[in-house]
């Protein structure tokens, strides 16, 4: 049983974690960094431990200190949230060398997903179908390896996430030099120079599966679409992915649950697919071995509380409920709402909210750390806060989402509330008909 | 053992028995927090609810400690100053030179040096042309929006 539980992390899933934690009676306890200590989660938290000054390489990043202040506040428990730690193998090591619990997968779990090209092997074991590419050791293999799959091809970093590292290349000639910045790139970023080569499938749609294993059995909770992303970033997502047949969606839903199956897969996790968006041919991009930004989508539709969950498989209990148990209901739509000025090419707008009223009402949740006179600080991401609207059908998820965008009024820091609104708008976004280019040919 | 206040379940419910209710607002403070719930008119005869949360104990002050001042310069003088708030690096990597020097000549596209705000590094370019006089702000400080970073003498 889990009594203490330790989170590393902060923000919006921070204070997320904390709310179900204390539902299930533990006690939360928050490794903040400095910059964070009146924080939401800080005030919220039944306990604060210091993990270190405020830029993140010292603190949330830091497995060495995050550890000591788990051991120091007597945790049985660490919940990693996404980003920072979440997928770091050492740190799961680590946490476990120290008797703590790590909620999230084992470690040979994490060890298959994290690396992207082992990712690809382990897919196509389990049987599934994946993006035509492969490993390019040096410039010719790469080269080699784009004329057989075809241009345009995505350069990829191995040890990559999170959009991060990827550059898409047109043309032989531009390919070297992209190269070079590539692998400086995934070498700063990541500490792994190695790339690999995919083609690039330009009308696609990124469609993801959520799953839960129990390490034998797994289930799935359906699909989400997140195709509206800027540089690989999402910003728009929801559940279940809209204008797929019914065929298609079982068959990568189907698709997810053997990849979970073949990897004995314990914990929550989301497989991630390129859909094509005529022909619904599908191919598994990777596994995000930890929660998503985007969990709350399918907690909409589902009902089910995907951190309770992760305890409780955490805790080693098999999966509480069985595939036919679930049902799905509705429509639910996910907007990030960043502190980052769309008008000025997304420059990061840290600073002091002056007000922050978030929309409120049936169907609509807000996750977010920051009320009226809230500091955002510059050291991490800009994710303020996210809208999720739930309603009966696709249409009027839309317009409840329009209208609470209306509602929305933050300011003191620009934020990308009003990129949503015209999204919202878009006749395509309303129709479901989105891919992967959205965003460009929106913008442009 | 919660010490959160309100679940976002009770919020929405919250609207509706306001929505039903001839109110428009709801203002609830307490020691820990102060809660607003109201009326937002968002389209012609359409309106919405927002819930506007106050947790009194935020303080700014704490949040970051920040160098360098905006500061007044002679005519002869030009400020580059921080394009935003952020972590101020003179140099492109540890341990490499840095950028510029005292002494050294600028024009106004010269990348002086690299701001970090929220993962992103933003170069700071010179602004303005001239030799670099005094330097502001150290290596790894942090920086308000705005700030001097470093002084030129225009030529």
């Amino acid at each position: 049983m889990i009594k203490r539980l330790f989170i590393a992390n902060r923000g919006e899933i921070a204070l997320r974690i904390i709310r179900t934690a204390q539902r299930l009676g533990m006690t939360a306890i928050l490794g903040a960094s400095e910059a964070d200590l009146s924080s939401t989660p800080a005030l919220m938290a039944d306990e604060v431990a210091i993990i270190g000054p405020a830029p993140s390489s010292l603190s949330y990043l830091n497995v060495d200190a995050v550890i000591a202040a788990a051991r120091a506040a007597r945790a049985d428990a660490i919940h990693p949230g996404y980003g920072f730690l979440s997928e770091n193998a050492a740190f799961a090591s680590a946490a476990a060398a120290a008797g703590i619990i790590f909620v999230g997968p084992d470690v040979s779990s994490l060890k298959a997903m994290g690396d992207k090209l082992m990712a690809r092997k382990v897919g196509i074991e389990a049987g599934l179908p994946v993006v035509p590419g492969g490993e390019a050791a040096d410039k010719d293999a790469a080269l080699v390896r784009a004329q057989e799959t075809g241009f345009p091809v995505l350069l990829k970093a191995v040890s990559g996430g999170g959009g991060k590292g990827m550059r898409r290349v047109d043309s032989p000639e531009t390919l070297l030099a992209e190269i070079d910045t590539a692998m400086a790139e995934a070498q700063a970023s990541f500490g792994d120079p190695r790339i690999y080569v995919e083609r690039f499938i330009a009308s696609g749609r990124h469609v993801e599966v959520q799953v839960l294993g129990d390490g034998k059995d797994a289930i799935h909770l359906g699909t989400r679409d997140c195709s509206i992303q800027r540089r690989f970033q999402k910003l728009v997502e929801e559940a279940p992915a809209p204008a797929m047949p019914d065929d298609a969606r079982s068959a990568i839903q189907d698709a997810a649950v053997r990849l979970t199956k073949h990897l004995n897969y314990r914990g929550a996790g989301t497989v991630e697919f390129l859909v094509d968006s005529e022909t619904f041919d599908f191919y598994f991009l990777e596994m995000n071995a930890r929660i998503q930004v985007e969990h709350p989508v399918t907690e909409a539709i589902t009902g089910v509380d995907l951190i309770e969950q992760q305890l409780l498989l955490a805790e080693g209990y098999p999966l509480g409920f069985r595939q036919d148990d679930l049902s799905m209901t509705g429509h639910a739509i996910e907007v990030r709402i960043n502190a980052e000025d769309p008008d000025a090419n997304f420059r990061p707008s840290p600073g002091k909210v002056i007000r922050a009223a978030w929309p409120a009402g049936p169907g609509i949740r807000v996750d977010s750390h920051i009320g009226s006179g809230g500091i955002v600080p510059p050291f991490y991401d800009s994710l303020i806060g996210k809208l999720i609207v739930h309603a009966e059908t696709r249409e009027d998820a839309v317009k409840k989402l329009a209208d609470a965008l209306a509602a929305l009024k933050i300011e003191g820091v620009a934020t990308t509330a009003g990129l949503h609104r015209r999204i919202v708008q878009d006749p395509s976004f309303r129709r479901g008909d989105v891919d992967t280019r959205f965003f460009g040919s929106f913008s442009a | 053992m919660s010490k959160l206040p309100l679940t976002p379940e009770s919020v929405a419910e919250i609207v509706s028995i306001l929505d039903g209710s001839g109110y428009d607002r709801l203002d609830i403070k307490t020691d820990a927090f102060r809660l607003r719930v109201q009326r937002e008119h968002v389209a012609d005869s359409k309106s919405g609810w927002s819930q506007d949360w106050d947790f009194s104990a935020q303080d700014a002050s704490k949040s970051a400690e920040t160098t360098a001042l905006v500061e007044q310069l002679a005519d002869s003088l030009c400020a580059i100053s921080a394009p935003l708030p952020g972590m101020f690096y003179r140099a492109p990597q540890p341990g490499s030179p840095a950028f510029v020097d005292i002494g050294d000549t600028v024009t106004q596209d010269t990348v002086v040096g690299i701001i970090e705000t929220m993962k992103l590094m933003n170069p700071v370019h010179a602004g303005c042309a001239g030799v670099i006089e005094g330097i502001c702000a150290e290596n790894g400080a942090m920086v308000d929006g705005a700030a001097t970073l470093m002084r030129v003498r225009k030529i």
